[in-house]
């Protein structure tokens, strides 16, 4: 039983991210009709911002110190980060520990100005153009992105710690009246649960009880209809991708604490991301929240050494044999709308 | 007045044998004009670079460039000779290979087999390399040696740990100076005895291909013989990126000590995500938990951050021995590129000048020749004590470091401290060993 509760909150923390980056893909979709291949890109933007933001929060200037050597055998050079030197020792390291939590909102201004030049730059070229032209189009994009990201930092990854209060592991086994250390799970990644809920409700807030969302939940049940009453749709829209583009992002930065981020992590995110889209229902935000979730519950149980043994490698399948069922079975996914992808 | 022959169909005929000639690979033509495949003739030699210049490799592929252009730039006589004043053998005089300058191309491999068989090929079809070298993953390195053993070339291996480079798929083509699993396991297996006693129970994480399971094989055999229980071997896809679903099995399968056969991303993910999970702090059987990275890499270990600290691996070499070699070598690397040089870039150093020497004891660049030469070639002052090419399966005997990573570390380079020397001789195994067992070693191909 503690096994299982373990990988259900393994579950919701993978379907977490699966969701927020669903949440913008679908997002896009629903609005612009565009299918965005680079959305996993922006997620990896995201995860960079937080490392650049702890990288300005490093910079050091050198002191030497003769009675240390370096590696060749010359004096040593001492770094010291201009923030500790500014604000004390104690302080400074403080706001260097924080660096993640304060990339949220280093993150959201460059993010949307990213979406902003993406959607106005390149993609708005191809919204009347076939789907496959848009997937190659923002696929290349992302090898653009991800080969830029390279060059600047490297393909190692970049370890970027959570501040030390979030270090260490929460135990449930107490909680939950089972053994100490029976289930036991990262605060971080309680956090991310946490926010992602925040930010996924954030999102529906704002489309379900704002002006501006109801007229882009108009637009995207008939665009033609809302610009005939003299509403200025694409500027929303263009909007819009910012803001899909900013919950990637958002995604990305709060990620990278649980796996150094590299620059193929993206890519790492994106095929499974486009599944949980399509099996949630294209351009369906609730069909992509409840299938990132279901999805991340199903490849944890999946990665267990029980199922694993009655059926060898199902945890390399599982999301993508859930794929074809829902496909087979309910075309336009859990929670489309009829008609998608059904024609 | 003559008349004239020319026909249609002759012109076509011409023309298709014309076609089929130049068509023919360079490979095959070179073979019939010369003893062997691309045998130089020129005042310059060409020596074939085949590393990871893309894809998630490519920083450890950039330390093996920097380590070959620093090796060229000594054959040559440039610099100031590194590993060449300190190498046993005083074959190399700095005029380049047998008197002619060294030239070298480079591909990627983009740590994919099939991209590394291309660009290996273009090098030895296209740019006449006459040695093909490098590599940062176990599953290239099989590829790229066959099929230097099938074009006709030498294969000098970069980076490669699987007991399978110089076993089951060993080639009488391919050299190995880097150590492998096996080797891994004899020298962990002490350190991790006196360490954390005999009663042990493990977990094996295992990145599933060739190099994970020969590990997985080989720390566990040294391990068990221990008298340690290996409570479960789990496989893990290569494709993995967050392993906290098969982090969570760990917490409660009665182990007390978990072994990470991961390597590059898989060992930064799956390390960071084990000390998120709180292993570290835990304790079972009434021993405190604890984790095993049996191959270390220092440019893997920066991406795990602080995650490393405190955990015992094994690795081929690194920068802070104090030996001549090794002090010569990150003196010359150091001043060149301002920081020290990784085990990959050390492996692919000495290969070079091993193959160098092995020609100019040769006296010749013929593959056959340098094979013989390389054959149970004893040899001191690269780094690692006396060293052994054995003839029977072309892999290297030599001292292999216990490591762990450090407690303070002084830079970002400072991250592994060596925990014990261990000598070849504890390292050293049959030819014959079941581990290793199920390839030819075959005859040496020169392409002829």
């Amino acid at each position: 039983m503690d096994a299982i509760i373990l990988q259900i909150l393994n579950g919701l923390d993978k379907g977490s991210a699966y969701a927020l980056i669903a949440l913008g893909l679908t997002l896009i979709f629903g609005t612009l009709g565009v299918v965005n291949f680079a959305h996993g890109a922006l997620f990896m933007i995201g995860a960079f911002c937080a490392v650049t933001l702890s990288k300005i929060l490093n910079l050091s200037f050198e002191t030497v110190d003769e009675t240390k050597l370096d590696f060749l055998g010359n004096p040593a050079k001492i770094k010291t980060p201009y923030v500790e030197s500014w604000f004390g020792p104690e302080v400074g390291a403080t706001i260097i520990d924080w660096a993640v939590p304060l990339a949220i909102l280093f993150s959201i201004p460059i993010m949307i100005a990213i979406g902003f030049i993406m959607e106005r730059g390149l993609i708005k070229h191809f919204y009347k153009r076939p789907h496959a032209d848009q997937i190659l189009v923002t696929f290349g994009l992302a090898i653009v992105l991800q080969e830029i990201i390279k060059y600047f930092y490297g393909a190692n990854p970049i370890p970027t710690g959570a501040p030390e209060v979030f270090k260490g592991s929460y135990d449930f086994g107490v909680l939950l009246g089972f053994d100490p250390n029976a289930i036991i799970y990262p605060y971080w990644r309680l956090v991310y649960f946490g926010f992602s809920a925040l930010i996924i409700g954030g999102v529906f807030a704002f489309l379900q009880f704002t002006t501006f969302g109801m007229v882009v939940r108009a637009g995207m049940a008939d665009r033609e209809t809302v610009g005939l009453l003299g509403i200025n749709i694409d500027k929303r829209f263009t909007i819009m991708f910012g803001i899909a583009a900013a919950v990637a992002g958002l995604a990305g930065v709060m990620y990278a604490p649980i796996n150094s981020p590299n620059y193929h992590m993206g890519m790492d995110f994106l095929v499974l991301s486009f599944v949980v889209v399509v099996v949630g229902g294209m351009g369906s935000l609730p069909g992509a929240v409840l299938a990132g979730f279901l999805l991340g519950i199903l490849e944890s149980f999946a990665s267990m050494n029980e199922v694993k043994s009655l059926i060898p490698g199902i945890d390399q399948i599982i999301i993508y044999l859930v794929a074809i069922i829902i496909l087979l079975t309910r075309p336009r996914g859990l929670m489309g709308r009829k008609g998608v992808m059904e024609d | 007045m003559s008349k004239s022959t020319l026909t249609r169909r002759g012109v076509l005929k011409s023309g298709a044998v014309a076609g089929a000639g130049l068509a023919l690979p360079t490979i095959f033509t070179a073979s019939s004009a010369a003893a062997y495949t691309n045998a130089p003739s020129g005042s310059t030699v060409t020596l074939g670079f085949n590393v990871p210049q893309t894809g998630p490799y490519a920083d450890e592929g950039a330390d093996e460039l920097r380590a070959y252009e620093l090796a060229v730039e000594h054959l040559n006589g440039g610099g100031d000779g590194g590993m060449m004043n300190t190498f046993s053998s005083k074959s190399l005089q700095g005029n380049g290979i047998l008197g002619r300058k060294v030239e070298f191309v480079t591909g990627d491999t983009q740590t994919k087999s099939d991209a590394a068989r291309a660009s290996a090929k273009s090098m030895i079809e296209k740019d006449g390399a006459v040695m093909i070298t490098g590599g940062s993953s176990s599953g290239v390195a099989i590829a790229v040696q066959g099929l230097c053993q099938e074009a006709g070339v030498i294969f000098m291996a970069g980076l490669t740990h699987s007991n399978d480079t110089t076993g089951k798929d060993k080639k009488a083509n391919g050299f190995r100076h880097f150590f492998n699993g096996y080797m891994s396991g004899a020298a962990l297996a002490p350190v991790l005895e006196k360490m954390y006693g005999k009663d042990r129970t493990a977990y094996h994480l295992t990145a599933d291909y060739t190099w994970g399971w020969t590990q997985e094989e080989s720390i566990a055999a040294s391990t068990e013989a221990l008298g340690w229980n290996t409570v479960n071997k789990v496989r893990t896809p290569l494709a993995a990126t967050d392993f906290s679903s098969y982090i969570a099995p760990v917490l409660n399968s009665g182990a007390d000590v978990l072994v990470l056969n991961h390597y590059g991303g898989n060992m930064v993910n799956s390390l960071t995500n084990a000390v998120q999970f709180g292993l570290r702090e835990k304790v079972v059987n009434g021993k405190n938990f604890e984790i095993v990275v049996p191959l270390y890499s220092r440019l893997m270990a920066r991406g795990a951050g602080a995650n490393v600290k405190g955990i015992f691996g094994s690795t081929n070499w690194h920068w802070s021995l104090t030996d001549e070699g090794s002090k010569a070598f990150v003196k010359s690397f150091g001043t060149k590129y301002g920081f020290p040089p990784s085990q990959a870039a050390h492996t692919v150093y000495c290969q070079t000048l091993l193959y160098a020497d092995a020609c100019e004891r040769a006296g010749s660049h013929n593959p056959c020749a340098v094979a013989e030469a390389l054959e149970g070639f004893e040899f001191d002052g690269l780094g690692n004590g006396k060293t052994l090419y054995r003839a029977e399966d072309h892999q290297c005997f030599k001292d292999v470091l216990v490591v762990k990573g450090k407690e303070n570390p002084t830079s970002e380079f400072d991250l592994l401290e060596i925990v014990e020397v261990t000598p070849a001789e504890q390292v050293t195994y049959a030819p014959d060993h079941p581990m290793f067992a199920g390839g030819q070693l075959g005859s040496c191909n020169p392409g002829a």
